[in-house]
C-alpha cells in the first residue's frame, strides 16, 4: 500500500512539473492559436534568470520568481509586438519565426552566460522531506505541486472570471466582431502572450533546482509541453491539467515497472493512438460556431 | 593485342608515370620538413560537448607550447593544426580526413566521445595514421592506429568495486545512460561483483539527456542497495544528484559510485549535491605530486585562475609528451605515423598522476587508479592511491578475447 501511495505521489509530482511547463503554452497555443516553438527557450530563460539573480545579486529562488515572471513576460510582450502580430493566421510562418527566435535565444545565452551546465540552489526551507500519509516526499516537489495548483487557479480565474478573460475569449471567437464592440484586440493578444511567456519563465525557474540548467534545456520541455496541450484538447484548461497528471502517472508507473527508456516510448505510443481516435484531444471546450 | 589488354596496360603505365611518388621514397615529401612537425588537434569547441572538449584542446595546446618553448623536438617545432568538429561525429570524420590527407599531419590528438572516435577510426586505419585518444572509455577496441591514454574499465574498477563492497556492502544498484559506455562498464562491474559474491539488485538505463529521476529514486528506496553504481553522463548526472539530495537520501549509507563524475560535473551540480559521493579515476586535480603542481599551475596561468584540470585533460596533456619522447627517437627523415607508433611502444614518463607506461601489446596506457570522495567545496579528497600501476586490459570483461600487437585474438 505504501509503495502504491509512493508511486501515486511520484506521478503527481511528474505531472505537476509537466503542467507547470505546459500551462504557458496552453494559454498561447490554446487561446491564441500561436504555435510557439520558442516556448522551451522561455522556460530556459526563466531558469537562467533564477541562476543569474542568485549568482550576481545573491537573491534566493523565491524572491527571484517575481523578477523572472515580469522579465520573461516583458520579453514575451516584445516578441508579440515585434514578430508574432504580423503572423496571425499564418501558422507555418509562425512556426518558422518562433523556431528561429528560439535558436537565437539559445545562442545569445550561450554567448553571454557560457555553455557550462549551471544549477540553482534550492531554498533551504524546502530541502527536507515531508511525510504525507506515511510516505516521505521531497519538500521541494510538494512545493512545486502546491505552486502549480495556485498558478492554475489564478489562470483559470483570469480567463473565466475577469473582464480581461471575457475580452480574450471574445477576441478568440471572432476578432472583428469583438473589435466592433470596442475591445482592443491587439492589446488583449499581446498581454495574453506576455502572460503565457511569464508562466513559461516561472516554470524554468522552478524546475531549475531539480534539473540542470543549460542553453539547450528548452528543447525537451517544448516537446513535453506540446504533448500535454494537444492530448488535453487545445482549448481546454482543465484538459491540460487532466492530461498532465495522466501523463505523469503513466510515465512514473511505467518507469517503475520497466525503465525510463521504455516508459518514454510507451507514453509516446499511447499519445499517438489516442490522437488517432480522438484528434481533438481528451476534452473539448464547447464553443458555439 | 586485345583492346582490353591495351587499356589495362595503358592505365598501369599512366599510373607509374603520373604518380611516381607512391613508388619511391621522396625526401621532399617527408612529413617533418622545414624543421616543423605538423600535428592535428581535433576537439570540439562548439556544440553539446564543446565545453568539456575545449578543456582538452587547452591542455593539448599547453603541452605543445611548453615543448616548443623548451626547444621543440630535436630542434623541430610542433605545429598544431586546430580544427573544430562541432560535437558532430560526421564532421569529426571530415576534419580528420582534412588533417591526415590535406595537412599531412603525422598524428592527430582528439575526441572525447566514443561515437566521435568510432567515426574517425576508418580514416586513420585506411591511411595508417595515428590518433591519440585521451578519454577514459569502455574498452573493447583494438586498433593499431589509436594510442589510448585514458583508462579502460579494469583500471577504474579493479580496485574500486572490492573497496566499495568492503566498505558499504554487497547490494549494488546499476544505473547508467542508455548507450555503449555504461553498458560495457556495467558488464565488467557485474563480472567483478559475481566474483566477490555481491548482488545486483537492479540494472537500468535512462535515455541520454533524461532529467526526471523520481521513478529511479523510488526504485532505489524500495530496493535499498548499499551502493548506487552510476554511469549516468552529461546533464542527467546533475539532475540525478540534485534529485537524490532533494529526496533526502544519505550518501553515508547509500553513496553513488561513479566513473565519470569529475571536477567539471561537480561544478555543474554544486558541491553540496556532490559531497560524499565517490569517483574512481587515475587523476584528480588535488593529487599531490610535484608534476601535478606544475601542471595545475601552468594550466591556470595559461588559461585562467578559475579553470580546473580533470581526468581527461591530464591525459590530453601528458600524451603530447609521450609523442615528443617517441619522435625524439627518430631521424627527421623517418618521421611518419608508423615509425612514431613503433617508437612510442614502451615509452614511460612521469605524468601528473604518476609514472605512466605505454603498453606495446595493445597501445593502451598503464595508469594509477585512485579513489576519491567529492567535497562540498567542489574538489575531491583522494582516499586511496593505488600501490601499483595497473595494466590496461581493454577486453577485461571478455576473458576469451585479447588485444595484441597483431590485432584481436580469440582464444
Amino acid at each position: 500500500m505504501e509503495f502504491f501511495l509512493q508511486q501515486i505521489m511520484t506521478g503527481l509530482s511528474i505531472g505537476s512539473i509537466l503542467l507547470l511547463i505546459a500551462l504557458g503554452l496552453a494559454i498561447i497555443y490554446g487561446s491564441m492559436g500561436v504555435i510557439n516553438m520558442a516556448h522551451g527557450e522561455f522556460v530556459m530563460l526563466g531558469a537562467y534568470g533564477a541562476w543569474a539573480m542568485n549568482a550576481f545579486f545573491g537573491v534566493g529562488l523565491l524572491p527571484s520568481l517575481i523578477v523572472v515572471f515580469l522579465g520573461v513576460g516583458a520579453l514575451g510582450w516584445l516578441v508579440e509586438r515585434g514578430v508574432i502580430r504580423f503572423l496571425y493566421r499564418r501558422t507555418l510562418d509562425t512556426i518558422l519565426a518562433t523556431w528561429g527566435l528560439g535558436v537565437m535565444l539559445q545562442q545569445m545565452i550561450r554567448l553571454s552566460a557560457g555553455g557550462e551546465l549551471r544549477y540553482v540552489e534550492m531554498p533551504s526551507v524546502l530541502t527536507g522531506t515531508v511525510g504525507i500519509l506515511g510516505v516521505d516526499v521531497p519538500g521541494y516537489r510538494v512545493f512545486i505541486f502546491v505552486f502549480v495548483a495556485a498558478l492554475f487557479a489564478v489562470t483559470w480565474y483570469l480567463m473565466f472570471r475577469t473582464t480581461f478573460g471575457t475580452k480574450l475569449r471574445a477576441v478568440v471567437q471572432d476578432r472583428s466582431v469583438a473589435s466592433c464592440f470596442g475591445i482592443d484586440a491587439d492589446k488583449v493578444y499581446s498581454l495574453t502572450f506576455a502572460y503565457g511567456a511569464g508562466l513559461a519563465g516561472l516554470a524554468g525557474a522552478l524546475v531549475a533546482p531539480l534539473k540542470s540548467v543549460s542553453p539547450e534545456m528548452g528543447t525537451t520541455y517544448v516537446v513535453d509541453a506540446f504533448f500535454v496541450v494537444v492530448l488535453g484538447g487545445v482549448q481546454s484548461l482543465f484538459g491540460t491539467v487532466a492530461s498532465a497528471l495522466m501523463l505523469g502517472e503513466l510515465t512514473g508507473g511505467l518507469a517503475y515497472l520497466w525503465n525510463d527508456t521504455i516508459a518514454k516510448a510507451l507514453v509516446l505510443l499511447a499519445i499517438i493512438v489516442l490522437i488517432r481516435f480522438r484528434p481533438q484531444g481528451l476534452f473539448v471546450s464547447r464553443i458555439r460556431s | 593485342m586485345k583492346r582490353r589488354d591495351f587499356l589495362i596496360g595503358a592505365a598501369a603505365t599512366g599510373a607509374f608515370t603520373a604518380a611516381p611518388h607512391i613508388w619511391r621514397k621522396d625526401t621532399s615529401l617527408a612529413r617533418a620538413s622545414n624543421g616543423e612537425i605538423k600535428v592535428g588537434v581535433l576537439f570540439s569547441l562548439t556544440g553539446t560537448t564543446g565545453i568539456i572538449e575545449e578543456s582538452l584542446n587547452k591542455a593539448t595546446l599547453l603541452a605543445i607550447e611548453e615543448i616548443n618553448d623548451a626547444g621543440g623536438i630535436n630542434g623541430m617545432k610542433i605545429v598544431p593544426v586546430v580544427e573544430d568538429p562541432a560535437s558532430d561525429p560526421a564532421t569529426f570524420a571530415v576534419k580528420a580526413r582534412k588533417l591526415v590527407v590535406g595537412d599531412k599531419c603525422v598524428s592527430v590528438f582528439g575526441s572525447y566521445t566514443s561515437a566521435s572516435r568510432k567515426a574517425v577510426l576508418p580514416v586513420f586505419e585506411k591511411r595508417d595514421n595515428l590518433y591519440w585518444y585521451p578519454t577514459l572509455y569502455e574498452g573493447r577496441e583494438c586498433s593499431k592506429n589509436v594510442i589510448y591514454t585514458g583508462a579502460v574499465p579494469n583500471q577504474q574498477q579493479d580496485e574500486f568495486i572490492p573497496w566499495l563492497v568492503e566498505k558499504f556492502g554487497k547490494k549494488f544498484y546499476l544505473i547508467g545512460s542508455n548507450y555503449i559506455y555504461p553498458k560495457e562498464e556495467n558488464n565488467y562491474c557485474k563480472k567483478l561483483l559475481e566474483e566477490l559474491g555481491a548482488e545486483v539488485v537492479n540494472e537500468e538505463y535512462v535515455p541520454l539527456g533524461h532529467s526526471e529521476f523520481s521513478s529511479v529514486i523510488n526504485k532505489i528506496q524500495s530496493t535499498q542497495p548499499n551502493v548506487i553504481f552510476s554511469t549516468v553522463v552529461g546533464d542527467s548526472v546533475v539532475a540525478l544528484h540534485r534529485q537524490y539530495r532533494a529526496a533526502g537520501l544519505d550518501p553515508d549509507k547509500m553513496p553513488m559510485a561513479s566513473l565519470t563524475t569529475s571536477e567539471n560535473e561537480v561544478a555543474a551540480m554544486g558541491g553540496d549535491a556532490a559531497a560524499g559521493h565517490f569517483t574512481s579515476a587515475p587523476y584528480f586535480m588535488v593529487h599531490q605530486s610535484p608534476e601535478n603542481e606544475r601542471f595545475v599551475e601552468a594550466y591556470k596561468s595559461r588559461w585562467g585562475g578559475d579553470k580546473v584540470t580533470h581526468f581527461v585533460s591530464e591525459p590530453s596533456y601528458f600524451q603530447i609528451y609521450l609523442f615528443k619522447q617517441a619522435v625524439e627517437q627518430l631521424a627527421a627523415s623517418d618521421i611518419d605515423p608508423t615509425t612514431i607508433r613503433e617508437a612510442v611502444k614502451g615509452q614511460e614518463l612521469i605524468a601528473p598522476q604518476g609514472k605512466v607506461h605505454l603498453e606495446a601489446e595493445n597501445l593502451h596506457t598503464w595508469l594509477w587508479p585512485k579513489i576519491a570522495m567529492a567535497k562540498s567545496d567542489g574538489q575531491f579528497e583522494v582516499l586511496r592511491d593505488s600501490k601499483e600501476w595497473l595494466k590496461p586490459e581493454p577486453y577485461a570483461a571478455y576473458p576469451n578475447q585479447h588485444c595484441t600487437a597483431d590485432g584481436l585474438v580469440q582464444s
